[in-house]
């Protein structure tokens, strides 16, 4: 048995002729915050959709807390919601109160009475520095708060694994330290994170392990100090050096 | 003029007749609007499934129903359904038709709402664990309602004025009454009584339409 919490092997995904993920390993430890960099185009975020099955993988394997994603007998549902995902483009419901957005699953798929979601959720927004925006509409709010919400919406289910697909590219500068900010508190409370993100400070200060992809492979991993100042391919010293002048 | 068309005897004593033909072209679109939404949801859900088996079959009903005239369709079942031993009479013919042609066109502006919400809605929703059917409920569909919202209303218009079609099979609605009314009195001023009331029972509606209009206009800058 292994200790991973996320254990996906020989990942290949193909768009019609798209050959985006070309084998892909990637295993994660619990409480351990796992950073992904490369290029767009690079397969990034598509091997990220592949772990909770947003996207299907063309093959390849992927155990998550114990769970085998893709056996067709997993209730893919009910697997989901231990694996939080926080997109983007944050895809909060634009009719709901950040509320609602929040209670949602809680209700329909955690099966929580009324009650119990509400409080469950208030304790989630606060937890984002939000509980006074919890009658509030996506629509306003700022784009940090919505992603703040998102992030909320994720972590009352009690995830065991957050992903974050490029969680602050969305995002005014002066926005983006309140989401990190967020990230960080989850990750001293232990959380497992795999995140996509060019935000390097984040990655230097919080990361355990740097992974670069490049064209659909990861191309090195280690400890960010190491794939920052001594990348071993010139690959990744390319892509970093060309982020870092930004 | 005013002797032929806004004849004040006339109008007391067709009043009655008339006014049964009103409460019946009201149930009739209470039976009619619903039934429509309803065929056109589920013609709407069924076209989410992007399945060929499904999306083929339904494409050619929906093609089929909007090309067909109402009318046309309404005078078949009525006249047509007897020969096959159905005798369903007027109303149910009425329901049948509109169910099958107002519900193609329901269906239309239900799919253009559900196509509108973003793919990252679904997303979003999905990576919480709600299944598809949640996802569609909870999330696309209050929002696609929302943005088709003028034309569903559009849409509801139409049906309601096409409620007239009813008289040609001697459903006693408005248009049916105003015309018997017409026929004892041998006077056209009931047929004004129902124009007017036509006016008068949509003309809020049409107002309500270009509000939303408007407001989905300015929504757009």
């Amino acid at each position: 048995m292994t200790s991973h919490i996320v254990d996906a092997r020989a990942i290949h995904k193909h768009f019609g002729t798209l050959h985006v993920l070309k084998g892909v390993d990637l295993k994660v430890d619990e409480r351990e915050l796992v950073f992904v960099i490369g290029p767009s185009g690079s397969g990034k975020s598509t091997l990220l959709r592949c772990l909770n099955r947003l996207e299907e993988p063309s093959s390849g394997s992927i155990m998550v807390d114990g769970i085998d994603m893709l056996d067709p007998r997993t209730n893919i549902n009910h697997a989901r919601r231990r694996i939080g995902m926080v997109f983007q483009s944050f895809n909060l419901y634009p009719h709901m109160t950040a509320l609602g957005n929040v209670m949602l699953a809680l209700r329909k798929v955690a099966g929580k009475s009324r009650g119990e979601a509400e409080s469950l959720a208030h304790a989630a927004l606060k937890r984002v520095g939000l509980a006074d925006r919890a009658d509030h509409t996506p629509g306003q709010l700022s784009g940090g708060q919505q992603q703040r919400v998102a992030i909320a919406r994720s972590i009352a289910l009690e995830p065991r694994v957050m992903l974050f697909d490029e969680p602050t590219s969305a995002l005014d500068p002066e926005l983006v330290g309140s989401v990190l900010e967020v990230m960080r508190d989850l990750r001293e409370s232990g959380m497992t994170m795999i995140v996509v993100s060019h935000e390097m400070g984040f990655a230097r200060n919080a990361a355990d392990r740097v992974v670069f992809m490049d064209d659909g492979l990861i191309v090195e991993q280690g400890p960010p100090g190491a794939i920052f100042e001594n990348p071993a391919h010139e690959r990744t010293r390319a892509f970093i050096g060309q982020i870092q002048r930004h | 003029m005013i002797e032929a068309f806004f004849n004040i005897e006339i109008m007391k004593a067709a009043w009655p007749i008339v006014l049964t033909g009103l409460w019946n072209t009201i149930l009739l679109s209470l039976i009619v609007v619903p039934l429509g939404l309803l065929g056109g949801l589920i013609l709407a859900l069924l076209a989410s499934i992007k399945h060929p088996l499904v999306r083929w079959p339904l494409m050619a009903w929906v093609d089929f129903f909007r090309a067909f005239p109402p009318l046309v369709l309404l005078v078949l079942l009525f006249a047509g359904l007897p020969f096959a031993g159905l005798e369903l009479g007027g109303f149910a013919c009425v329901a049948i038709a509109f169910f099958l042609n107002t519900g193609s066109y329901y269906g239309e502006i239900f799919r253009a709402g559900i196509d509108s919400v973003p793919a990252g809605q679904v997303e979003a929703a999905r990576s919480t664990g709600l299944s598809r059917m949640q996802s569609m409920r909870y999330v696309v569909l209050p929002q696609a309602v929302r943005n088709v919202m003028p034309d569903l209303l559009s849409n509801t218009l139409e049906v309601v004025k096409l409620t007239s079609l009813g008289s040609v099979v001697a459903v006693p609605e408005l248009l049916y009454e105003a015309r018997q009314a017409q026929s004892i009195t041998y006077n056209p001023t009931p047929i004004v009584m129902a124009a007017v009331i036509y006016f008068l029972l949509l003309w809020p509606l049409v107002r309500l339409l270009s509000r939303l209009e408007n407001r989905a206009l300015a929504g757009r800058h």
